[in-house]
């Protein structure tokens, strides 16, 4: 077991050095970096006053080691636009994120599992067929197309729900306003739902298909048949023996699952005008602020992977046989 | 890929697949049954799932106007109409023609755009997996074949690439290449490869050991001979399911980042930046233009989808016993 996790542990390191690597060379692959941080007049002096200055001149591999430094001090630059240091940007945007990923994530697990559930166990029932197709059509919507057209039906046309905005819930919790927080609670939870949705729909459709296969194979399992066999009622043989297996997969994907809904968060962000990360890196995009770019994506990467090596070590402890094989099962 | 955005998905799709590949296909007709039984099977079970066929129907459909877009489109995609802005589906056109589908804040024609956006969402789709299957496949092969280094270095540059969430790095290469038909391709190619090749890795290291590669290294073949020759014809049944899935997760992706902005210069017509245009007319409730094009994604990508899955259980022995 302690061998394995030193080896997540260094996987994790090499990941993150690759991150950093890739943010990096994004920087210089589209040739001099310089010519992004001077104005289109600039003249000659400049631009090589400019280049000293960022210390573009330098070699790249002591460029990518001083970029490196800076990186462990949290230092991404000065964004382009907004003439700030570009983490404490994308700081200030960050728990609004990770409010639409954490609701989008509750509503992609906590309706996939009963969903799964019931269609595995009504197979090539009614309920299956629909669920199936449901699951199947949810993974075919592009997200922010949905979110398009739940801003046309549920905000234009019902008006039921606000189409735009944030009521911040973990900013005024983490500097310790309670009364805040929790008195913005369900209104932060009414401008989550169109957004949630629109990003969860994804995972939710494929969650739900995993749990349905994941549970048919277990059904079909010998001890299963046993404990029916031994005359359990349905309901026992479900959850005490079945899904207690079933949803080690479903653990799996947790982790992964981050990086899924992101695809969908950055985008729908956009959509709602959600003041989040990715609405900020979107802006960035339009605007070529590749400093905001890296630090944006440099620190939804960190959280991703730190996530998934945190599923990883719960992982082992759930399932024995991975310290055996010495990875994934 | 998604996943994918959305697909975003990234290369990870194929994972789950991956859990049972349909080896069986890779000896599927030992005893000669013939390649025209196991295509009359392959209809069979299409028609009796019934859904198949609508897809098969509409991704024809869809070809069709990606290839023809040009003769099929009643107007210019590019031709602006001031006059004739915002107009509603089935209102009348300049000279007795008609807008179909509407025009857009410019005047052109929703119809006309939506069939070159066909062009733009297949072409990356098909070329995307073409690069990614390409590089996987290879990667793979040697992987499996070879083992030691070569198998530990391609292996961990897999565990690399998706321990970082793809549309991460699909934006930042983009930001920073600049968009393009080319660069798209190649960032989304990228993307998928990792699947091709842990996919691969797996086959080609247990048919390594079976008689009929023996026995082609016995026969003095050369080394590049059993990998193309011997091994790969064996393994790419399976991989049609896979390429399926991930064409289905490009196009979402490609969406996506057409959408961001992101993707193919703004004078070439794609279904994802006609989204991103339809926000402004949004409040105006200018529906049509939000709609049409998101439709078409999902119709095509749900076709890719239905198509996979129909593949797999196809391939798949054990769900073949069952048909």
């Amino acid at each position: 077991m302690g061998a394995y996790i030193v080896r997540r542990l260094l996987q994790s390191v090499v990941v993150i050095i690759g991150v950093t690597l890739v943010s990096f060379l994004a920087l210089q692959a589209g040739g001099d970096p310089t010519y992004l941080f001077v104005s289109e007049r600039a003249s000659q002096e400049e631009i090589e006053a400019t280049r000293q200055a960022l210390g573009f001149d330098r070699p790249l591999h002591v460029q990518y080691l001083s970029f490196v430094g800076d990186l462990t001090r949290g230092d991404f630059g000065q964004s382009l636009s907004y003439r700030q240091p570009a983490m404490e940007i994308v700081l200030d945007a960050l728990p609004a994120t990770i409010e639409l990923t954490g609701f989008s994530m509750m509503l992609a697990l906590l309706l996939a599992i009963p969903l799964g559930v019931l269609a595995a166990i009504h197979r090539g029932t009614a309920w299956d067929g629909s669920i199936t197709t449901m699951s199947m059509l949810g993974q075919s919507i592009p997200s922010f197309w949905m979110g398009i057209m739940m801003i046309l039906f549920f905000g234009l046309y019902m008006r039921i729900f606000p189409i735009s905005g944030h009521v911040p819930f973990l900013t005024p919790l983490m500097s310790g306003d309670f009364v805040t927080a929790f008195s913005n609670l369900p209104r932060t939870i009414f401008h989550l739902i169109l957004p949630g949705i629109a990003v969860g729909t994804y995972s939710l459709a494929r969650n739900t298909r995993l749990v349905r296969s994941s549970l048919l194979e277990v059904l079909e399992q010998d001890y299963v048949r046993t404990a029916r066999s031994k005359g359990l009622p349905e309901m026992r043989v479900l959850v005490h023996h079945a899904l207690r297996n079933a949803w080690l997969p479903v653990v799996t994907i947790v982790g992964l699952e981050f990086g899924f809904l992101l695809g969908g968060v950055v985008v729908v962000e956009t959509v709602f005008s959600y003041p989040g990360i990715g609405r900020l890196l979107f802006a960035a995009i339009n605007q070529r602020d590749i400093p905001l770019v890296q630090a944006g994506v440099v620190l939804l990467a960190g959280i991703f992977i730190l996530l998934n090596l945190l599923v990883d070590l719960v992982y082992v402890r759930l399932d024995p046989r991975v310290k055996l094989a010495g990875g994934r099962a | 890929m998604k996943d994918s955005l959305g697909g975003g998905g990234g290369g990870l799709e194929g994972m789950e697949l991956g859990a049972h590949p349909g080896q069986g296909a890779a000896v599927a007709n030992p005893r000669g049954s013939g390649f025209r039984r196991e295509a009359e099977r392959a209809v069979r079970v299409m028609v009796a799932a019934r859904w198949p066929v609508f897809a098969v129907v509409f991704l024809g459909v869809a070809a069709i106007a990606a290839a023809l877009g040009p003769w099929l489109s009643p107007f210019d995609p590019n031709r602006q109409n001031l006059v004739l802005r915002l107009a509603d589906p089935m209102a009348a056109g300049p000279d007795g023609s008609t807008f179909w589908l509407g025009s857009d804040a410019l005047g052109r024609d929703v119809l006309s755009r939506l069939l070159y956006g066909a062009r733009v969402s297949l072409t990356v789709g098909f070329a995307a997996i073409a690069v990614g299957g390409t590089i996987g496949i290879i990667a793979g092969l040697l992987s499996g074949y070879f083992g030691g280094w070569v198998d530990d270095l391609i292996m961990r540059l897999g565990d690399i690439q998706l321990a970082f969430p793809f549309i991460l790095l699909a934006i930042m290469f983009l930001v920073v290449l600049g968009s393009g038909v080319w660069n798209l391709i190649l960032v989304l190619g990228i993307g998928q490869w990792v699947t091709y090749a842990r996919i691969v890795r797996a086959d080609t290291l247990s048919l390594r050991e079976k008689e009929f590669v023996e026995a082609a290294r016995a026969l003095g073949d050369s080394t590049p001979s059993i990998i193309f020759r011997t091994i790969l014809p064996n393994i790419l049944a399976p991989l049609t399911v896979i390429a399926s899935f991930n064409v289905a997760s490009v196009i979402l992706s490609e969406a996506a980042l057409s959408f961001l902005g992101l993707g193919v210069p703004p004078e070439v017509p794609t279904w994802g930046s006609m989204l991103a245009e339809s926000r402004d007319t949004l409040l105006a409730n200018k529906w049509w233009l939000a709609v049409f094009p998101g439709v078409a994604i999902m119709l095509t990508v749900l076709s890719f989808n239905i198509l996979g899955d129909w593949l797999r259980d196809f391939l798949d022995p054990r769900l073949r016993e069952r048909t």
